[in-house]
């Protein structure tokens, strides 16, 4: 369906600034993920996109024909609100249909697709319902027909899972990962999850600020954050971040800081070696650290082990390393105690360096 | 044993002042009007000497003319005045219902009518619309259009447009406040879904307001049924019987007729017509209670 540009993308509120000129490319048929903390502007490109927020600077193009200046309805799209904007008077045959009959379809037009979105989402025992007689789950389901019904080729969700609870969330988000396999659209979806942006996403943009930090496949912003913030925010558990320096001795690289003295090897040798400055932050993620008691100490991190918390077959350990903390994940098996100091071998192919001033990956 | 029924008592104990005022002030004068009201009573008589004449004053009002004619002018002002100020108080709300600059003065402006006391409108409303000094007809002089008998040929149009005035903001700030409590993303969603601004009205925002609307009526309806003040200070009911309404009937049977058990059974029979309406707007309310527990139930049940 159709590709969606932004160009240079600015919104204020008053002398507020709250979006600095966003670009971004969607291709047809691609589901792309909104994703950063709350106040990154992340709802407010999505509400930009549909027309329920004024554009205050730049385009936003919707296969080449500037639309910012069209009506939400003049834009061809569908929209999953977050807390699902269902028309409470009405019940779910008219919810769904609100749109077709407002356009003035042929009635055996409009209850064919009722009909057939409703088995899509699983509501045809419900169509009588009014919203209030339904469950969160299920007035999450409507939406989704609601939108669906619409036949529009831009598909836009703000946050549509946030209001369910975990285990319903989880399911959702599987049925929408279908659903998005089965029609062709051009998705775009707004979360503060990043579980759920990896989940759906064919292409992540993670933003922070009012600014876009990183756009790619969710495998290269796991694998390659360009910054701090990123690969802070992307996966689960953390990152975790250690401050060091790097030095060089007999021409290695090592990176050196309180409780821990890395030599480093391969990719990111080079580039340490070429960076200027030499105050940097060292990131690992947890399951690139494991247990290994005989690991060249060279290539390792001793850590006090303080808490173990146990989530089935894996187990996340709260370590000491100085005085920062890490994190480490590991296999339950693992025979660990609390209180012992352990050495977990560091995945060179895992370490990220930051600068510490910039934070931008090196 | 002692303590047990004094705590039992407490609660009655602080009950008590609200009930006693209740009686007094409550109570006893409606109960003096249905007793006085089986009565052939002259106000130079105490109500111990007044006849007891059992419906007669019930049977002789259901046949007379004049209270007919009176109940009309009623029905029909409050039929008239409750609908205008619905639809132009709704309007203004669905309106002024925007952030524009300086809303919020134009806002307390439309509501200031509301806050003059009745009397004040009545004799601000005559002296306007006076044959000969008043605003209205000196504003026609002055385009050459022939002058118009406002308090005479057109009375009650005169008096229905002065108390739309008055109490088209009521309706206009409770409209304003439902409104302002609509969903908002039920509204954008609308807005998707491809309704103008026209269409979100009469699909999203009226039946959402319905509820609001209905009590606010309601309340209108009860209140132009006792109306007095305005009138009396306009027209004091006429010419003729043109804008007698029922309070002021029986506050004439009353004062010029002297006929207290006429007057008291008048004010029953309006009595009445105003419980029939309020229980109606309980109904209402218990109603939708019920089908909101109702639904609730539905969906506890399933989860």
């Amino acid at each position: 369906m159709p590709t969606i540009r932004l160009d240079n993308l600015v919104k204020r509120y008053g002398n507020v600034e709250v979006l600095h000129g966003i670009e971004l490319e969607m291709a047809e048929n691609e589901f792309t993920v909104l994703v950063g903390p709350s106040g990154c502007g992340k709802s407010t490109t999505l509400r930009m996109i549909a027309g329920l927020e004024d554009v205050s600077d730049g385009e936003i193009y919707v296969d080449d024909k500037p639309v910012s200046h069209l009506e939400p309805k003049e834009r061809d799209l569908a929209m999953v609100f977050q807390d699902y904007a269902l028309y409470p008077h009405m019940n779910v045959a008219q919810n769904i249909s609100f749109a077709l009959r407002l356009a003035r379809r042929p009635k055996s037009e409009i209850n064919a697709k009722v009909k057939d979105v409703a088995e899509m989402v699983g509501l045809t025992d419900f169509l009588g319902r009014k919203p209030g007689a339904l469950s969160g789950g299920q007035r999450q389901r409507v939406a989704m027909a609601r939108a669906l019904a619409k036949d529009s080729g831009i598909f836009l969700f703000d946050e549509p899972l946030s209001n369910l609870d975990a285990k319903l969330r989880g399911q959702m988000r599987a049925e929408l990962a279908l659903m998005s396999q089965r029609v062709q659209k051009n998705m775009i979806y707004v979360t503060h999850d990043q579980i759920e942006a990896m989940t759906l996403a064919d292409r992540i943009v993670v933003m922070h600020g009012g600014y876009i930090q990183q756009q790619g496949t969710p495998e290269e912003l796991f694998k390659r954050p360009v910054n701090k913030f990123v690969a802070g925010f992307m996966g689960m558990p953390p990152m975790n971040f250690l401050d060091g320096t790097l030095d060089e001795r007999a021409g290695d690289i090592w990176v050196t800081g309180d409780g821990f003295d890395l030599k480093l090897s391969g990719d990111i040798a080079t580039k340490a070696k070429a960076h200027s400055s030499r105050d940097i932050t060292l990131g690992i993620r947890p399951s690139d650290l494991s247990y290994a008691e005989d690991a060249d100490p060279a290539q390792a991190l001793t850590l006090d082990v303080q808490v173990s918390e146990y989530v089935g077959a894996q187990s996340v350990l709260l370590c000491k390393c100085g005085s920062a903390q890490v994190m480490v994940e590991v296999n339950s098996e693992t025979p660990v105690a609390l209180g012992q100091t352990l050495t977990f071998a560091v995945n060179q192919r895992g370490v990220h360096l930051f600068d510490r001033t910039t934070e931008i990956a090196l | 044993m002692r303590t047990a029924m004094a705590n039992r008592l407490t609660p009655y104990m602080f009950m008590a002042p609200a009930v006693i005022i209740m009686a007094i002030a409550l109570m006893y004068p409606l109960g003096y009007m249905v007793w006085g009201s089986f009565r052939d009573w002259n106000p130079s008589q105490t109500i111990g000497e007044a006849e007891f004449v059992g419906l007669k004053n019930y049977i002789f009002l259901w046949n007379d003319p004049n209270f007919h004619e009176s109940l009309g002018v009623t029905l029909r002002f409050a039929f008239f005045v409750v609908t205008i100020e619905m639809i132009i108080g709704v309007g203004l709300a669905l309106l002024l219902d925007r952030e524009i600059r300086g809303i919020s003065i134009l806002r307390t402006m439309f509501i200031l009518p509301m806050m003059i006391a009745p009397v004040v409108v009545g004799l601000m409303w005559r002296y306007m619309y006076h044959p000969t000094v008043g605003t209205f007809n000196r504003f026609l002089d002055s385009i050459g259009l022939p002058r118009v008998d406002w308090l005479g040929d057109y009375a009650l149009t005169s008096v229905i447009i002065a108390d739309i005035w008055q109490w088209t903001p009521f309706i206009f700030i409770l409209s304003l406040a439902a409104l302002q409590s609509l969903p908002r993303s039920a509204l954008e969603a609308a807005r998707i879904d491809g309704a103008t601004a026209w269409q979100q009205i009469i699909h999203i925002k009226l039946p959402l307001m319905m509820p609001v609307l209905i009590v606010t009526a309601l309340l209108r309806l009860i209140d132009a049924f006792k109306v007095l003040e305005v009138i009396l200070v306009m027209t004091e009911g006429g010419p003729g019987l043109s804008t007698e309404i029922l309070a002021l009937r029986i506050s004439r049977t009353a004062t010029e007729f002297r006929e207290l058990g006429v007057a008291a059974a008048m004010s029953n029979y309006l009595l009445i017509l105003l419980l029939l309406l309020t229980v109606g707007m309980f109904a209402f309310n218990r109603w939708q209670e019920a089908r909101a527990a109702r639904l609730n139930a539905l969906v506890e049940e399933e989860s």
